[in-house]
């Protein structure tokens, strides 16, 4: 079996992978970088809107600074995140913009005099100061107080992820694309590196390493419905999950978008409703003016999907061969403010609906989008429970998030953390040494062998992988979407538990030679299927409303007894995942409060409590 | 009820001992807004599990899923099958290295080409994290972005007959990239420079200028106004070169 070393290997190639691999090689360590696909197809390239940083040099970004992101970004968690690393992010994030225009990202610049801009759907005007001329622009985006979204035209992900890429090769980085990380190697304290599916062969090669990073992104694909990439299915969570040490950070906070489009759940902009555009049902009756009489469409992303899908529950959706959906009309927004402000989404619903949105209706649902949920670590990204494992980006639960990210958030984070825990890792690797354990490589390899071999021969069974993939799916969008309840979910749960069941009874209908995607598939859904577990089980015990996730029968955030995270683990032979929690917030900067939209009613915290942990920041 | 499409795809995985190259029929029921991601993962999760094909984004924006969709390269993922015949033919790219079926190496062919054009920001200037950013014009900034749109799906290459005869020729990708550096005020490198990379058959001169990398290029870019540019930027260093020898 082929073996690589390296000082440090980084299992994932998105931003926040490539950001991770650079300080390691800057500094002069090894570095080797996984990716199922070229790095620039990570999904980090797919994000179009931007990334928030408050340089505040744009005329509507006047005054913004760190402390107003760091504002924006707790109230957006809902007091979930940890306040220690939200501030850590606000403060490096204009930095680390700066870096990338550095490294030669386009961002789009400040140009000085006047001009106009829209805010639902009126004409104002703005002046730029000559004296900023060509500094680094922003635009606005939901939920922040500035305009602090950094863009590239309508690429930023794309422009990012090119540059980031530029600099790993300009370093010599060891980027492999078509290497699928399948297991850890572990002695249960240390982790060594990992056992990898080369995508190239199929066979497994080992990959020996004093750190690992895991940096494999989000897990929407273990919902029917997501705007994510096909390869964004969990698997660096649950390589990590296998170890039954490291455990996952609030599994139940999942944001959902509300215009997936149907079939295809790609993401048209929510400038669509900003910009004046009405969701209506199966009678082409509009509908959101019913249930938020004043917001209307206008509503935060989890409330408008809430109401989407209540109002599809109550029989108005409209019925597709892909499921019921409703539709999103821009219709009256006519040709000249669509083929110029929403380019974009003329161009997908031409691609990918054959549809005109200038005379047709665009077919829309809520959809999985972000994972906030994720491998857990510390405010240097090293995971709980394993030395030597670090994890960054949308899989890891650093946790600035809490339970609602906000746009233009994430994309930031990618290279903010990236950036932060890259340092840590060189600290980590500066005068580190590890010993070699052969015995663990040979065993966990033998033991990956083991498992390709029962599923090709159908030893366990001969349960169809996309069958128990699709349940899990389904049951996932049944009880664990945007509406909750006790019933639902401890229905979910029990459903989850029987396809897991089924899922350790999978065998291949094909040969599974070479870069067989059916024994890609059956590798991860036992692993898949215990991550919708955890979301479940932590959904069902988490007994109040807070950011994403919403309870209907606990409509109150309850800080008295939930200001805290959820630590899921999965001990090995289970049938349900083992819930301990921690306080999500060591220190408060700003003490838990009203997020100032969304409503809800709060059962406050202990005042005793909140006062003990309140700091002020010493600047 | 939809009409029956006929998919004809090629089929060969080289990792199969004796295992021939073929094309294999599969039949599938139109349904409303079926693309070619939706059609082929259909057929694989129903009807041949072995079939090896590439998709990602699924939304156009990463260029993992281009493939010859009726004699001509494209992106599968915003095919819309209603835009096909009844028969599909589907092949795999031409000039890459093929994977299995319809998958074609196009991860590396495109890292040998960032290493050929050193394809980032060639500059002597340190980052200092306690300054201001240098400032750019707003419109340069564009200009670089249109020419940063490429999602090397490698189209372009697979419909180039230069690049089809010839493994060393470049291909209009790699020509795009450096115009994206060209462009760009960060980039010290000198023209003298880029003329070494690319001032010679494998490079500008090598192309015939046949427009079919435009053609198909699913973003549009503007490929050839940039080979022009650059063939002659590169005419007039090489003919600098030659008055100062
Ligand atoms: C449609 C869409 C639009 C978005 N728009 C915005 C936006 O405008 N602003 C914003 O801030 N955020 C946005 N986001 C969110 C943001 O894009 C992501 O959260 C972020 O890019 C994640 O980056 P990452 O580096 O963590 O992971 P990714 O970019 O997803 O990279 C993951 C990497 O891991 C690799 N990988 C996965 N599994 C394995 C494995 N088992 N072995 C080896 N390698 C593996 C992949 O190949 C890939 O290289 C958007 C998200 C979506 C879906
Ligand atoms: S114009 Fe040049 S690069 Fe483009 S297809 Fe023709 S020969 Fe190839
Ligand atoms: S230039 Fe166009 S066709 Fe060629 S690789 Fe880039 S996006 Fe594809
Ligand atoms: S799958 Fe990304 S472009 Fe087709």
């Amino acid at each position: 079996m082929q073996t690589y070393y390296s000082d440090l290997l980084v299992i994932g190639a998105g931003l926040a992978g490539e950001r991770v691999a650079v300080d390691s090689a800057e500094k002069g360590f090894n570095v080797t970088c996984l990716s199922i696909v070229p790095a620039r197809r990570s999904h980090s390239s797919a994000a179009q809107g931007g990334m928030q940083a408050a340089l505040g040099n744009c005329a509507k970004g006047e005054g913004d600074c760190p402390d107003v992101h760091f504002g924006d970004t707790v109230k957006g968690s809902d007091w979930g995140c940890d306040q220690e690393v939200a501030r850590l992010f606000a403060d490096a994030a204009p930095i680390e913009m700066r870096r990338l225009a550095h490294w030669g990202v386009p961002w789009n610049r400040v140009v000085p005099g006047q001009s106009f801009y829209f805010k639902g759907g009126q004409k104002f005007e703005k002046y730029e100061k000559p004296e900023n001329e060509g500094l680094i622009t922003a635009r606005a985006f939901g939920g922040t107080a500035k305009w602090r979204t950094c863009y590239t035209s309508d690429g930023t992900g794309h422009a990012v992820m090119c540059t980031m890429d530029n600099r790993c090769a300009q370093l010599g980085i060891n980027v492999l694309d078509r290497k699928e990380a399948i297991a850890l190697l572990h002695d249960g304290e240390t982790c060594m590196g990992a056992v990898v599916r080369c995508l190239r062969t199929g066979q497994l090669e080992a990959f020996i390493s004093k750190a690992t990073a895991i940096c494999t992104g989000g897990f929407g694909r273990i919902y029917k419905a997501t705007t994510n990439a096909v390869i964004c299915d969990g698997g660096g969570h649950i390589i990590a999950m296998d170890t039954g040490l490291v455990p996952i950070g609030n599994p139940e906070a999942i944001q959902f978008h509300p215009t997936g489009i149907v079939p295809t759940d790609i993401l048209v902009t929510e400038g669509c409703r900003g910009d004046g555009g009405t969701l209506l049902d199966v009678n082409e009756e509009r509908f959101m003016n019913i249930y938020e009489p004043e917001k209307a469409e206008l509503a935060s992303r989890d409330v408008v999907s809430r109401w989407m899908t209540h109002h599809m529950r109550e029989g108005k959706g409209v019925k597709s061969a892909y499921g019921e959906h409703l539709w999103l009309d821009i219709r009256h927004l006519g040709d000249k403010h669509i083929s110029t402000k929403l380019r974009e989404v003329d161009e997908i619903c031409h691609h990918f609906l054959g549809v005109d949105p200038r005379t047709e209706l665009i077919p829309v649902r809520p959809t999985q989008h972000y994972t906030m949920a994720g491998i857990r670590t510390n405010k240097d990204g090293a995971a709980y429970g394993l030395k030597g494992l670090f994890s960054a980006g949308e899989v890891a639960c650093w946790d600035m998030h809490g339970f609602n990210r906000l746009g233009g958030n994430s994309l930031a984070e990618t290279v903010v953390a990236g950036g932060i825990i890259g340092a840590k890792i060189v600290e980590f690797l500066e005068g580190y040494e590890t010993k070699l354990k052969t015995e663990i490589v040979t065993q966990e390899c033998k033991k990956q062998e083991q498992r390709i071999k029962d599923l090709i021969s159908g030893r366990n069974g001969s349960e169809n992988v996309y069958d128990v993939r699709n349940d899990m799916q389904e049951a996932l969008m049944k009880g664990c979407f945007v509406f909750r309840n006790g019933p639902d979910l401890e229905e979910t749960v029990e459903t989850l538990q029987k396809v897991l069941e089924r899922a350790g009874r999978v065998g291949l209908q094909s040969d599974g030679t070479g870069v067989n995607h059916e024994l890609a598939a059956a590798l991860k859904i036992k692993g898949q299927v215990k991550l919708a577990l955890m979301i479940a089980k932590a959904a069902l015990d988490r007994t109040e409303s807070r950011g994403s996730h919403n309870r209907v029968d606990f409509p109150e955030r309850n800080d008295a007894e939930w200001l805290t995270r959820t630590l899921a683990y999965w001990k090995e032979g289970e049938t349900l995942p083992e819930l301990q929690y921690e306080d999500a917030s060591q220190v408060f900067e700003i003490p838990p409060g009203e997020r100032g939209y969304g409503g809800g009613t709060i059962i406050p915290a202990d005042e005793q409590f909140v006062k003990e942990r309140t700091i002020k920041k010493d600047k | 009820m939809g009409r029956e499409l006929q998919f004809e795809i090629f089929r060969y995985n080289p990792q199969k001992e004796g295992d021939q190259p073929r094309m294999q029929t599969f039949k599938l029921e139109e349904t409303q807004n079926m693309t070619l991601f939706i059609a082929l993962n259909r057929i694989r999760e129903e009807q041949d599990p072995s079939l090896i094909f590439d998709f990602c984004c699924r939304a156009g924006i990463c260029g993992a899923c281009a493939m010859v969709i009726n004699g001509r390269p494209g992106l599968a993922c915003q095919t819309k099958t209603k835009d096909q015949p009844n028969k599909i033919v589907l092949h795999p790219l031409p000039v890459y290295k093929l994977i299995g079926d319809l998958a074609v190496d196009t991860g590396v062919w495109f890292r040998e080409m960032y290493e050929k054009t050193e394809s980032w920001v060639h500059t002597s200037k340190t980052f200092d994290p306690t300054k201001e950013e240098e400032r750019m014009d707003n419109e340069v900034a564009e200009q670089i972005y249109e020419l940063e749109r490429c999602i090397e799906c490698g189209c372009c290459v697979a419909a180039c007959g230069t690049a089809r005869l010839r493994d060393d020729f470049m291909g209009a990708a790699a020509l795009n990239r450096i115009a994206r550096f060209v462009v760009d005020p960060r980039d010290e490198r000198t023209d003298k420079q880029y003329f070494e990379i690319i001032g010679n058959d494998n490079g500008v001169f090598g192309c015939m200028g046949l427009l079919a990398c435009e053609d198909v290029c699913p973003k549009g870019l503007p490929l050839q106004n940039q080979l022009g540019f650059l063939r002659r930027k590169m005419g007039i260093t090489a003919i600098k070169e030659i008055f100062r020898k």
